[in-house]
């Protein structure tokens, strides 16, 4: 009971949240300069045509008015229509955002899979030659350039040895029909099992790329909070009664040493969602991150908002998540 | 213990790995030929052999806006409407001279104010419905008439801007289209415009089936006579279009399927090509060229030029309301030189505001020679012995006729320092370049332009009549001379006529100097070795039907 009034209790937070973000975004976006007419109609257009634009767009309206507007669609449940494209926001952030959302949880299931057992041995044999390269390649993970790592992976990965594809979710010879947007899904609905080869093969060279940054910082938050637990007294208890060393660090230490690496999880699976844009521009993947990108260059008011506040929506749910995980990692911890 | 270490480290790395790549084992058991393993056989760029149906994969730095080409200016999108569309009047492969399209044939009143179209017979858009009079009728009606269902409350900027707005403006063009039989159609000219056949060959004026305009969804479903029928668009990644089998040019298109794919880094699109995951690409750094070039899988492709990068004065701003201050300047810039610096070679020094490859160019005119005694005396001529200190612009992003504009402002810099012209490069974001130019709030800019129609006019009235200032004409030049010859130019039926119109404004143009042009740019393209029959279009777009692969 306790957790599911927390829980609503959470969610009713989200209203003030996402009424601030909404202010702070379109106060920030029509600081800019930069007219969104010209950008529609481009460097060739006639100022009659530029002034019957804004007029038309509701541009010549002052900033208020504007914003009502645009918050009475939202509390209509209506995301508004692109400026550019004049298709409404909602039926095309989709596919962009299942595109996104995929490539994130591969990338974040190859961070936590490496950086907590990489974490976990590093800290179990600390200062052994393990632990010195495992936390020389965290160091080098987290600094690392993703540009610069996507174009090397292509380089050496597409061009040189042709292992894998470089670009895309899928090849576009012979395409996966989109169902759901989530191509692992749509070709296992399909029963197409050479295009679910073909979607894991386009999946591995973009999130490592986006993964190798969360898989370092994982790696390095799990030993610090591994070593830490590791010198308990209940994990020497452990040791003294005699059970496996395996057995004590995955079962015993492991489980109290997760709360920070879950609070990190969460963040890093926040922010990719929205900041996958650089490895997204490179591998030419079709998601939410290009998505906002492109809308900021060509001032596509509505949907800089909307999709804004629809990742801040996705990020409140996920912290939210990962605050409910802890009571299942940790007993102790009690919602009230 | 030790073996416990390892176990779990083999145990997480064995299931990584199936994680990951549990495909490359079966993909070996059912491809054994094939190492590359992405690619369909028959398809990888080292296998000749065609067996499967022909595909052409093109990769681009940006999706289309919508796939009604009225609504758009821009040349992602015609890039695909006109495979999908077809207008009028064509253009020569790869010149703008005017050849017959739906129309086989037309004939013009004395007077410039009637033209007579004979479309071709048995054309089929791809719904099935038919083309003829009373289509061509329906989408300028539509364009035309503010008040007509189908039309866009936004409107159409390149139907406003080509034929002088909508039905009931003061200067609107088209007075009416009529239906004199089945197929043949007549359009009737409020006033006489010389560039009109040209502009009903632009992309954006393309035929589309009434039928799919009454649907609604014309953006999102485009349906068209042309040679290739849209399948799908997954926005942001992929349009796919297919082969119509119906299409009335027989033994057109070749290929089977396009795919126009879009993949926003030039570098990794390059990367894409060498490794074969597509078949063609736009927008090749031209520093990577060369690379092509040495590439035995490769090929370059350069697109004849139809634009103009030049530097621009405010010519309402101190010092260069002076003629001779800003030909001066035209002396101590060194074209040669910054072509092949910043062009890597792939383009031409610029001695008029038009390129070469559209008639009515006026060769007769030799450009200034670089000569920094010479452009000293100018200035000291004009009153400035000593130079001055100015503001100079340049814009943001990679333009098709200035692929660098902050590096080659920094070249420029250095030349205009010998004559004791002093600099500061101010660059911004582009939209705000683009609008504070024309509201001419700066004092020398790097600018541009690329041609719609293949018209003088498109070029020298746009760029430099006094009507278009606060629009494209950057300098704010005004000249009653070239107003007069501009105007005249654009309202005379007889060519021969227009064309010396134009050859008296450049070269009153070329002496007054509001603008110096720098260079005309030539696009490289890079190809796959097996893709034959691409010709690019000076305009910036073309359809592919003539495309094939060995």
């Amino acid at each position: 009971m306790a957790l599911l009034s927390y829980t609503i209790r959470r969610l009713l937070m989200l209203i003030p949240v996402l009424f601030g973000m909404s202010l702070i975004v379109f106060a920030i976006i029509h600081a800019i300069p930069g007219d969104p007419a010209l950008t529609i109609l481009g460097e060739k257009a006639s100022p009659k045509a530029l002034e019957e634009l804004r007029q038309q767009l509701g541009l010549n309206n002052p900033w208020y008015v504007q914003y009502f507007h645009y918050l009475w669609d939202i509390l209509r449940g209506d995301l508004g229509d692109s400026l550019h494209t004049k298709a409404p926001i909602a039926k095309e952030m989709g596919p962009y955002l299942a595109a996104t959302v995929e490539l994130t949880l591969v990338s974040m299931i190859f961070a936590v899979f490496i950086g907590v057992n990489a974490g976990i041995i590093s800290a179990w044999k600390q200062n052994s030659w393990f632990d010195y390269i495992c936390m020389l390649i965290a160091l080098i993970g987290v600094s690392m350039p993703v540009f610069w790592l996507g174009l090397m992976e292509q380089w050496v990965f597409a061009q040189e040895l042709k292992w894998l594809p470089s670009i895309g979710r899928d090849n576009p010879r012979d395409p996966v029909t989109a169902i759901t947007h989530f191509y692992i899904i749509d070709a296992m609905l399909a029963g197409r099992w050479d295009h679910l080869r073909d979607v894991i093969q386009h999946l591995i060279l973009p999130s490592i790329a986006l993964g190798t940054i969360p898989m370092a910082i994982i790696a390095r938050i799990t030993r610090s909070s591994m070593l830490e637990v590791m010198r308990a007294d209940y994990i020497r208890t452990a040791r003294a009664k005699g059970l496996g060393q395996f057995f004590v660090v995955y079962k015993h230490a492991l489980k109290n040493a997760m709360i920070p690496v879950l609070t990190i999880v969460g963040l890093q699976t926040g922010l990719l969602i929205g900041g996958a844009v650089l490895t997204e521009t490179i591998f030419g993947w079709p998601g939410v991150g290009r998505y906002i990108f492109t809308a900021i260059g060509n001032r596509d008011y509505p949907v800089i908002q909307s999709s804004i506040l629809v990742i801040a929506t996705i990020f409140v749910l996920i912290n939210l998540l990962v605050d409910l995980l802890y009571a299942y990692v940790d007993p102790r911890i009690k919602y009230r | 213990m030790k073996k416990n270490v390892l176990t779990a480290a083999m145990a997480s790395l064995l299931a990584l790995s199936m994680a990951l790549a549990g495909c490359s084992g079966s993909q070996t058991a059912q491809q054994p030929a094939d190492q590359s393993g992405q690619n369909q056989p028959g398809q990888t760029a080292t296998e000749p052999a065609n067996s499967g149906p022909k595909q052409l994969i093109i990769g681009r730095g940006a999706d289309t806006k919508s796939l009604d080409p009225i609504r758009e200016t821009d040349g992602e999108t015609f890039k695909v409407t006109e495979n999908i569309y077809e207008t009028l009047v064509n253009y020569e492969d790869t010149s703008t001279k005017v050849i017959p399209g739906l129309a086989e044939s037309w004939e013009i009143s004395p007077d410039g104010l009637i033209y007579t179209f004979k479309l071709r017979q048995g054309v089929k858009f791809h719904d099935g419905t038919d083309f003829n009079a009373e289509a061509v009728k329906f989408n300028f009606d539509r364009w035309m008439d503010k008040n007509n269902k189908y039309h866009d409350s936004e409107g159409y900027p390149y139907y406003n801007d080509m034929f002088g707005g909508y039905k009931g403006d003061k200067d609107h063009v088209i007075k009416e289209v009529k239906v004199v039989d089945p197929y043949t159609v007549q359009f009737v000219l409020n006033r006489t415009l010389a560039p009109f056949l040209a502009n009903l060959g632009m992309s954006p004026f393309a035929i589309a089936s009434p039928k799919a305009i009454e649907g609604g969804k014309l953006g999102e479903q485009p349906v068209g006579t042309g040679p290739f029928k849209f399948v799908e668009w997954k926005r942001n990644d992929t349009i796919t279009l297919e082969k119509n089998p119906d299409y009335w040019n027989k033994g057109l298109p070749k290929l089977d399927k396009v795919v126009f794919k879009v993949i926003p880094e030039n570098t990794a699109r390059l990367t894409a090509l060498t490794s074969g995951e597509i078949d063609l690409m736009d927008g090749l750094n031209p520093d990577d060229a060369e690379s092509v070039k040495e590439n035995q899988d490769l090929q370059l492709i350069l697109r004849p030029s139809m634009n103009v990068g030049y530097l621009a004065f405010n010519t309402e701003k101190k010092p260069f309301d002076n003629p001779k201050v800003r030909q001066a300047i035209g002396h101590a810039i060194n074209k040669p030189e910054l072509v092949k610096a910043f062009y890597s070679g792939l383009g031409e020094p610029a001695t008029n505001p038009m390129p070469p490859s559209l008639w009515g160019y006026n060769d007769q005119i030799k450009d200034r020679d670089y000569n920094l005694d010479k452009a000293k005396q100018l200035l000291a001529e004009a009153g400035y012995p000593n130079g001055f200190k100015v503001q100079f612009w340049a814009m943001p992003v990679p333009r098709p006729y200035i692929p660098d504009g902050k590096k080659m402002a920094e070249a420029i810099q250095q030349d205009l320092k010998k004559i004791g012209i002093e600099t500061e490069i101010v660059t911004m974001e582009w939209a705000t370049y683009l609008e504070k130019t024309r509201k001419g709030e700066y004092d020398m800019c790097l600018l541009g332009w690329t041609g719609d129609n293949g018209d003088p006019d498109n070029f020298l009235y746009t760029l430099l009549d006094k009507n278009t200032i606060n629009g494209n004409n950057i300098p704010r030049y005004v000249n009653e001379e070239v107003h007069q010859l501009l105007l005249k130019a654009q309202s005379s039926p007889d060519q021969a006529e227009r064309e010396k119109l134009y050859m008296q404004a450049q070269e009153i143009i070329f002496n007054d100097a509001p603008l110096i042009p720098i260079a005309h740019s030539t696009p490289p393209l890079a190809a796959k070795k097996s893709v034959t029959g691409y010709q690019p279009h000076p305009k910036g777009s073309e359809s592919v039907e003539k495309v094939d692969i060995q």
